[in-house]
């Protein structure tokens, strides 16, 4: 399933990405394991970019993995640890290299990852940052350089359609879209009413919407995402559903669950496609595509 | 406008102060007073707490305002105190110390660490509401400064950091473009939001900052 995100973005098949974390140390061989599983089952693989603001070996790193093992990655970058020049040297390298899928983030914060006292950089911001990829494709930099070989990119941003209150967040997705956000994935949804909601809304926009499918491992997990996570809302009927079966059972029921949602997700063409966030499960990615009839 | 101070740990204190024996207070009467950092009171404690770890105080002051030329004044008054210690302990912001260290030919030492310029929005409640970026956006923003009051300093809208109105960084936290929507909402000025902010110029005005007034 190696050819361009782009073009499987604009094919208008349902898009399937998942992805996988980088190892806190050299040892890479559950993420290749994880690579070698996911490949070609999705379309493309995110690479995550020190997520939760937790130091691990570099996003670009396991995207030039996938890209070596035939799959097609989707390179992460975060605003947190690098400033201007260092983010746009890291999408001419990417560019080299093959990686033309970039998702511009704005990070977490610092303090609630592993490296505390460390200088948030935030230069620049996710829209800045989605920017700046535009303006590179057209040969120039930050500086109002040219640049000696341009870069190409599909280029992609993040939403939360469960956050409250709801507009801040709508107007920052519209500015995305306006700074040239070919895809977004979102943050985790759980109830497919209010989705299909934002999705009546979002459809009016020129770009692709991959719906982010976090899988459920417990009740507990659910409730602590429900009460914690920004932007995370799992309805109590799906804790309850959770929690009706044995705790050896409950990640059989996530699985279940997520391939229910996906499936429906697919059935009624409310959005283009599903980014899956296993969050150290990856392995069993597969299941949820086989739950979902994929 | 107030410059915040915090007293560092006591241990800290008494590492700057190893191998003086013989020690000068200086505090200051206008922010650090009012932060209760570098008071009569505080400086006094801290006299009580030096000679509990067997320093000899030799002398203290609260200079009125330790940031201007009131400093000069106050050590030449206590001169003697002064060349009879081996260093100045300074209880008040960075600023005065800072100052101090310009008229005296001793080592100055720092009591507090200076946190933030900011506003007493309650009694004893001090708040950072300007981060002196040297490029004000308020204007835009509903009065609400995001490079101070977003934990990222974001210019362009909330992050995905952001839940029911509070910071991810800190659930007591208000989010700063939660504030800045409503008040421009309240305004109907939301098109600011709309509004794309390009990246900013952080050398708009570089370090050290200077500034002559003809």
């Amino acid at each position: 399933m190696a050819s361009s995100f782009k073009e499987v973005l604009n094919s208008g098949k349902f898009v399937i990405t998942s992805e996988v974390a980088p190892p806190k140390g050299t040892n890479l061989e559950k993420t290749l394991r994880h690579i070698e599983l996911l490949k070609d089952k999705v379309d493309a693989i995110n690479v995550t970019d020190h997520q939760s603001s937790v130091m691990r070996f570099p996003s670009i790193g396991g995207c030039l993995a996938i890209k070596e093992k035939g799959g097609e990655p989707i390179l992460q970058m975060t605003c947190r640890d690098r400033n201007r020049l260092a983010l746009q040297a890291e999408l001419l390298f990417a560019s080299s290299r093959g990686i033309n899928n970039v998702l511009c983030l704005t990070g977490d914060a610092v303090p609630v990852g592993d490296h505390k006292e460390a200088k948030g950089v935030f230069d620049l911001d996710s829209l800045q940052l989605l920017k700046t990829v535009r303006l590179m494709e057209s040969g120039q930099d930050l500086g109002g350089n040219d640049l000696d070989g341009a870069v190409e990119f599909c280029a992609g941003a993040t939403v939360t359609p469960e956050a409250n209150p709801i507009e801040p967040q709508l107007i920052k997705f519209e500015k995305k879209v306006e700074a040239g956000a070919e895809f977004f994935q979102t943050q985790g949804i759980y109830d497919l009413d209010n989705f299909a909601k934002f999705m009546e809304y979002a459809r009016q926009f020129p770009v692709k919407i991959l719906a982010g499918i976090i899988l459920l491992s417990s009740a507990r997990m659910a409730k602590f995402m429900t009460a914690n996570v920004p932007g995370i809302f799992v309805p109590q009927s799906m804790i309850d559903e959770l929690a009706t079966v044995p705790k050896e059972e409950m990640l059989n029921k996530g699985i279940e669950i997520a391939g229910r949602m996906i499936a429906a997700l697919k059935k009624d063409s409310i959005c283009d496609g599903v980014h899956i966030m296993a969050i150290g499960k990856e392995e069993v990615v597969p299941d949820i595509l086989a739950a979902a009839g994929l | 406008m107030k410059s915040i101070t915090k007293q560092k740990p006591f241990d800290e204190i008494k590492g700057q102060l190893a191998g003086f024996d013989r020690i000068f207070i200086a505090g200051c009467g206008t922010c650090a007073t009012m932060t209760k950092t570098g008071g009569v009171e505080q400086v006094l404690e801290m006299k009580s707490q030096l000679q509990e770890i067997d320093k000899l105080v030799s002398g203290w002051t609260v200079i009125p305002i330790a940031c201007d030329e009131m400093s000069e004044v106050a050590m030449k008054e206590n001169d003697r105190a002064i060349q009879n210690s081996n260093c100045v302990l300074v209880m008040s912001c960075a600023l005065g110390v800072h100052r101090i260290s310009t008229y005296i030919d001793r080592p100055v030492i720092p009591a507090l660490d200076t946190l933030f310029i900011g506003v007493e929005d309650t009694p004893g409640y001090f708040h950072e509401v300007c981060a002196q970026c040297g490029q004000c956006i308020i204007g835009e923003t509903a009065g609400i400064c995001p490079i101070t009051a977003c934990h990222k300093g974001l210019v362009n809208g909330p992050c995905g950091g952001t839940n029911n109105g509070k910071c991810e960084v800190d659930k007591e936290k208000d989010c700063a473009w939660t504030l800045i929507y409503e008040r421009l909402k309240a305004q109907n000025r939301l098109d600011l939001m709309r509004k794309y902010q390009p990246p900013r110029n952080f050398q708009a005005s570089p370090r050290p900052r200077t500034v002559k007034i003809s």
